[in-house]
């Protein structure tokens, strides 16, 4: 058996409580229980993490680099829609 | 205190100053428990690059320093580490044969490790519970080895109910090991605690695993003439003699270097 058999697992640390998880990496491991495990012995090895996520490769379903333009392309001329395009009237504080 | 001098099998004279009140530490006691720690250590630590895959590498080499650092902290308690771990003989060396078996395939790892992981985490669990001078290492350790048991388990399941082949493999590991467990329960000089009590334990906690892998526990002798032992006063099966070669052989070669 080789870790070409296993399937791969993302890796998702959250590294303190309040935060969210963030992709740490990917690692190959025979299932779940296992691929918990490697996460912890290869990504939290320097305390980096409270909760770890496993979550099979091949069950994330990404965005496509060919659907690049039609699905970001169109939000870069609207620059109103950034919060920034208001101006801030003078008598609110605290924002 | 004082360290063993070096070369000498000379473990046992210090161990006449070692009372077990206070904080004074039972050398005999720290350098079996230290012993144990290192050379298991230096075991797993021959995995690496030579692991089935890379993330198990990992695994092991982090069970290895967890190990590693034990045995510094309980070697340190009685002289120093450097001279203790590449300067005594192999007569001086007090661990249990089980921690010298050498690797063979990755089955008699786990079993290795299984066996000695569930004695270990038993063993620091009763050592933190109390005030002895190794208390605030075990309330340290017992977490890590709770996690190096776990690991061992998992992989006793999954070699255990996986294919035909590493259903044989990981049984005759158990088997071929089971002779060197005894010993575990045999009583550690002025450790001021009951060794053989974590029998009971132990054997639950192994055999509900095995059982639960579909796997047997043997019912070989353990403790009698034919069985190992010894390994607590100095006697150690060959292949240790050959490891402590390769893990002494640069400090004694070039006494002093560091990196």
């Amino acid at each position: 058996m080789t870790s070409a058999d296993w399937p791969l697992w993302e890796v998702f640390v959250r590294s303190r409580r309040g935060l969210s998880h963030t992709h740490a990496g990917s690692l190959h491991a025979p299932d779940a229980a296992m691929a918990l495990r490697n996460a912890r012995d290869l990504y939290t090895r320097r305390s980096e993490g409270v909760s770890i996520w496993v979550v099979p490769s091949a069950e994330i379903t990404a965005s496509s680099p060919d659907e690049k333009d039609p699905f970001f392309a169109p939000a870069a001329d609207k620059p109103y829609r950034h919060p920034t395009f208001y101006d801030i009237p003078e008598g609110v504080r605290h924002l | 205190m004082t360290t063993t001098p070096q070369g000498a099998p000379s473990a046992s004279a210090p161990e006449a100053t070692a009372p077990q009140s206070g904080s004074a530490v039972p050398v005999g006691a720290a350098l079996a428990l230290g012993d144990d720690a290192l050379v298991l250590s230096h075991r797993l630590g021959e995995w690496a690059g030579h692991a089935p895959v890379l993330e198990e590498e990992v695994a092991l080499a982090n069970i290895a320093l967890d190990l590693l650092g034990q045995a510094r902290v309980l070697l340190s308690l009685v002289g120093d580490e450097d001279e203790l771990a590449y300067l005594r003989e192999e007569r001086a060396f007090r661990n249990v044969q089980l921690v010298e078996q050498p690797n063979g395939d990755f089955a008699h790892t786990i079993a290795r490790q299984l066996y000695f992981s569930t004695y270990q985490e038993l063993l620091y669990g009763r050592l933190a519970a109390g005030d002895g001078p190794f208390a605030p290492l075990a309330r340290k350790a017992v977490k890590e080895v709770a996690y190096h048991r776990d690991h061992a388990e998992q992989w006793t399941l999954r070699l255990g109910d996986g294919t035909e082949e590493s259903h044989r493999r990981m049984q005759t590991a158990l088997t071929a090991l089971w002779r060197c467990t005894g010993e575990l329960f045999e009583p550690v000089d002025g450790l001021g605690l009951d060794t053989a009590a974590l029998h009971e334990g132990w054997l639950a906690l192994v055999s509900r695993t095995v059982e639960q892998a579909g796997l047997t526990l043997p019912t070989g002798p353990r403790s009698d003439g034919w069985s190992a032992g010894a390994g607590r006063q100095g006697i150690h099966t060959e292949p240790f003699g050959r490891m402590l070669a390769e893990m002494q052989h640069l400090h004694r070669s070039h006494p002093g270097a560091s990196w």
